[in-house]
C-alpha cells in the first residue's frame, strides 16, 4: 500500500493494538448548563505523543484539555492519565502541566520567581530550584531577563517565560492552549519547531489545543478534528490532509474542492460517478463507495492539472474558463469557472524561471486529474 | 507655514494646562491650607470670654508693632496641657484601638463579599454593586439612628433573639463598644468593598489556575496569588476606613456609652461644651499629624515599589 505522506518519525504506538493509551477519555461528556461542550467523546493519546486537538472556537478542544488539567468534571464518563482515573484528583495533584493561552504569568513575580513557582510547590532545595531555573531559562534563552517582571517583557518573551514555568516541573504530559496565538507568524512558525525538538528532547507528551490547521500539521504526530463536541476524524497530518472522512474534515484542513454527484456504477473498486457539474468521474470507490448512491467526490487544487488543450482520456476532465489568477511565488492558483458556474481551484507548481506563453485570464482551459488524485465521500 | 500656526496652539494648550494645574492648587490653598493655618493660630492662643473665645486678636488696622506684638503671646501650652493630661493621650489610643479593630473587623467581613461579587456571573455584578452603594442614598445619620433602634435592650435584634430563644433576657449591646464597632463597620463597609472588589475584578482567573496547576492547594493559591494581588485595593480600603474612623463623632455619641472614648468626641465637648477652642485646635491638629504620618509613609512605600516596578 502507497504511505500518505512523509512521517516526521517512525513512531505509531496507535498503530499497535497492545500498546496501553497515556491519556484515555472513555465515553466523556461535559454539560454546561443546556450547553453540551463535549459530546460522549471517547479519545486515546498514546505516550511521548505530539497530539493536536483541532477545531474552530466552541467545539469543545479546550474544554477537554481543562478537564485533564482538573479544572472541570466530566459531567458523565471516565478520564484515565496512565492507567489512573482522574476523578476527584484536584488540579495541584495531577502529574500535569498547562500553559496557558494567557500565559497566565504572575505580574507580581519576577521571570525567576514565575518560573521557581511551581518547584517551590513541591519544596524542592533551594540550590536546586536555583539550577533548574537557570536551565529553563536557558532553554527559552531568557538568561538575563531573570529577574524582569513579566510587563517588561515582549508578547514572545512572555510566551517563553509561560512555556519554561509550565515545563520546570517536568510534567510527564504537557498541555498547551492556544500556545502560539498571540504571536506574528514568524515567530510563531520558529516557535514550532522549538516546541517539537523540546518534546523530543525531554520525552514528555504534548496534548496542544490549536485552531490554527497550519499549526496541527506542522507539530502534530496525530491530529483529533473536532466539532461541536464530537472528534470528527483522528489520524495522522497525512491521513486527515489525504484520507479526510468527511467533507467537514476535508474543507478543516487546507483546500478542497468537492464535486456533488450520482455514483452510477461500481467495477473492480472503481466507481463511476455523474458530477452535477455535468462530467464524468472515476475514482476508487473507497468505503464510501455505493451504487446508485449520492456522494460527493473531493480533491486537493494541487492535484489538478490545468491545459490548454482537451486531455486524452474520457473521464476526469473538464473544461472551463480561467476567473482569476493569484501568483504566490512558489506556485499559482488558477480559479476556474467552469460552464455550470462552479468555481475550482487548481494549483501549479512553478517550477521554473518563467514560462514562455502562460495561461492567461479568460482564456478557456481544461482542468484534469487521475483516478487516484480524489476522494469519494458520503457526507 | 504651518509652523508659527502650530506654535501658537501649542502656546494655547500650554497655558490652558498651567491653569488647569493651578486651579486645583488655589482651591487646596483655599479650602485646606488657609483654614488648617486659622487653626493652627487658634491652637496657639488663649480661650478668653469673649467673641471670638480666644486671645490674642490680631488687629490688622494696628500696625506692624501690635501685630508683633500679638504674635509673641502666642504659645504652645495647650499642646503641653494634651500632653500633660492622661484624658487626651487615652482618647487618642482609645481611638486608634477602636479605628483598627474597626478596620480588621471590616476587612474580614468587605473581603469575602467583594471576593462573592468578583466571581458572581458578570450579569449580576452591577446589581451587586447596586446593593453595595445603595445605602448612600439614606443620610448617614439617620441610618445610625436606625441602629439605635435595632441595638436598644427592647429592639429589633434582642426582640429577634429573645424569640428564637438564644438568649433569656435582652443584652446590652447600645451604649457600649461593641455597638460602636458594629456601626462603623456597617457605615464603612463600601469603603473596603469597593477598592477590593475592583482590583479582585481586574484579576485574570487563570493565574489562579495556574497556580493550582503549578501545585497549589486552593488555599495556597488564593494566599499567594489572589490575596496577594488584591495587596493595593486591600490597602486603599483600610486606609478610606481607618482615616476617618479614628477621627469619628456622630458613630461614638450616638451608639457609644459614657466610657466609650474617642478624639472626634472630646474634640467637640472641648469645642461646644467647654467653649475652648484652642484646646479644641489644638487636639484637631494633633489628630491631623497622628494621621498624616502613616499615609505619608504609605504612600512614599507605594511610590517605591511602583519606581521598582519600572
Amino acid at each position: 500500500m502507497k504511505s500518505l505522506g512523509n512521517v516526521r518519525r517512525s513512531f505509531a504506538p496507535w498503530a499497535d493494538s497492545s500498546a496501553r493509551p497515556y491519556i484515555a477519555f472513555e465515553n466523556v461528556t461535559k454539560r454546561f448548563d443546556d450547553f453540551t461542550a463535549v459530546d460522549d467523546l471517547t479519545l486515546h493519546v498514546f505516550e511521548r505523543e505530539f497530539f493536536s486537538l483541532l477545531g474552530p472556537s466552541g467545539c469543545g478542544k479546550t474544554t477537554l484539555l481543562r478537564m485533564l488539567a482538573g479544572f472541570e468534571e466530566p459531567t458523565a464518563g471516565d478520564i484515565f492519565l496512565d492507567g489512573q482515573p482522574l476523578k476527584n484528583v484536584p488540579p495541584h495533584r495531577r502529574p500535569v502541566n498547562m500553559m496557558f493561552q494567557s500565559y497566565a504569568l504572575f505580574p507580581h513575580l519576577t521571570v525567576a520567581d514565575n518560573v521557581a513557582f511551581g518547584l517551590k510547590q513541591e519544596g524542592m532545595a533551594r540550590g536546586e530550584i536555583a539550577e533548574r531555573v537557570g536551565r529553563m531559562l536557558k532553554l527559552v534563552r531568557l538568561e538575563q531577563f531573570a529577574s524582569r517582571k513579566p510587563h517588561q517583557l515582549s508578547g514572545g518573551q512572555r510566551q517563553r517565560v509561560a512555556l519554561a514555568r509550565s515545563i520546570a516541573k517536568r510534567p510527564k504530559l504537557l498541555l498547551l492552549d492556544e500556545p502560539l496565538g498571540a504571536l506574528d507568524k514568524k515567530l510563531r512558525e520558529q516557535t514550532q519547531f522549538e516546541l517539537m525538538d523540546l518534546q523530543e528532547e525531554l520525552g514528555l507528551t504534548f496534548m496542544i489545543v490549536t485552531h490554527d490547521q497550519e499549526e496541527a500539521m506542522t507539530m502534530s504526530d496525530r491530529i483529533a478534528v473536532m466539532d461541536a463536541g464530537v472528534v470528527r476524524q483522528v489520524g495522522t497530518p497525512a491521513e486527515i490532509y489525504e484520507a479526510p472522512s468527511s467533507r467537514y474534515v476535508a474543507d478543516f484542513i487546507g483546500n478542497v474542492n468537492t464535486f456533488e454527484g450520482r455514483v452510477t456504477a461500481i467495477e473492480n473498486g472503481m466507481a463511476d460517478m455523474a458530477a452535477s457539474d455535468g462530467f464524468a468521474i472515476r475514482t476508487h470507490a473507497g468505503a464510501h463507495g455505493r451504487s446508485g448512491a449520492h456522494a460527493y467526490f473531493a480533491i486537493r487544487p494541487e492535484k489538478i492539472e490545468v491545459t490548454r488543450q482537451r486531455p486524452d482520456q474520457e473521464h476526469n476532465a473538464v473544461e472551463g474558463e480561467v476567473w482569476d489568477i493569484a501568483y504566490l511565488g512558489g506556485l499559482t492558483v488558477f480559479n476556474v469557472k467552469l460552464d455550470s458556474g462552479t468555481i475550482v481551484k487548481a494549483t501549479v507548481l512553478n517550477t521554473e524561471r518563467g514560462v514562455e506563453d502562460p495561461i492567461g485570464y479568460e482564456e478557456r482551459v481544461w482542468l484534469s486529474f487521475t483516478p487516484d488524485c480524489g476522494l469519494l465521500l458520503e457526507n | 507655514m504651518a509652523q508659527p500656526e502650530q506654535a501658537n496652539r501649542t502656546g494655547g494648550s500650554e497655558a490652558f494646562r498651567r491653569i488647569a494645574i493651578v486651579v486645583p492648587y488655589l482651591w487646596l490653598l483655599a479650602l485646606f491650607l488657609l483654614p488648617f493655618l486659622i487653626v493652627f493660630r487658634i491652637s496657639l492662643s488663649e480661650p478668653v470670654l469673649a467673641m471670638p473665645p480666644y486671645a490674642p486678636q490680631f488687629d490688622w488696622s494696628a500696625g506692624w508693632q501690635e501685630f508683633l506684638e500679638a504674635l509673641s503671646q502666642l504659645s504652645p501650652a495647650n499642646y503641653l496641657w494634651l500632653a500633660e493630661d492622661a484624658l487626651y493621650r487615652n482618647a487618642y489610643l482609645s481611638s486608634l484601638r477602636i479605628a483598627l479593630i474597626s478596620t480588621a473587623l471590616t476587612l474580614l467581613i468587605g473581603f469575602p463579599l467583594a471576593y462573592g461579587m468578583a466571581r458572581a456571573p458578570e450579569r449580576l455584578r452591577p446589581i451587586l454593586l447596586m446593593l453595595v452603594i445603595l445605602p448612600f442614598w439614606t443620610s448617614f445619620l439617620i441610618r445610625v439612628y436606625a441602629w439605635i433602634g435595632i441595638l436598644k435592650p427592647e429592639g429589633l435584634l434582642n426582640q429577634f433573639l429573645m424569640w428564637i430563644g438564644v438568649i433569656g433576657e435582652p443584652l446590652t449591646i447600645l451604649n457600649t463598644d461593641t455597638a460602636v464597632y458594629i456601626g462603623i463597620v456597617y457605615s464603612y463597609l463600601p469603603f473596603m468593598v469597593l477598592p477590593i472588589y475592583a482590583t479582585l475584578e481586574r484579576m485574570d482567573h487563570s493565574l489562579v489556575e495556574a497556580a493550582l496547576d503549578l501545585g497549589c492547594t486552593a488555599f495556597g493559591a488564593f494566599w499567594k496569588v489572589t490575596a496577594r494581588l488584591a495587596l493595593p485595593g486591600i490597602a486603599a480600603g483600610c486606609l478610606l476606613v481607618f482615616i476617618p474612623a479614628v477621627g469619628e463623632f456622630v458613630i461614638p455619641d450616638l451608639l457609644g456609652g459614657t466610657e466609650t472614648l474617642m478624639i472626634g468626641r472630646t474634640l467637640w465637648i472641648e469645642f461646644f461644651a467647654n467653649r475652648d477652642w484652642p484646646v479644641a485646635s489644638a487636639v484637631a491638629i494633633l489628630l491631623l499629624l497622628l494621621l498624616v504620618v502613616p499615609i505619608v509613609l504609605f504612600q512614599n512605600a507605594q511610590a517605591r515599589a511602583q519606581e521598582k516596578a519600572k
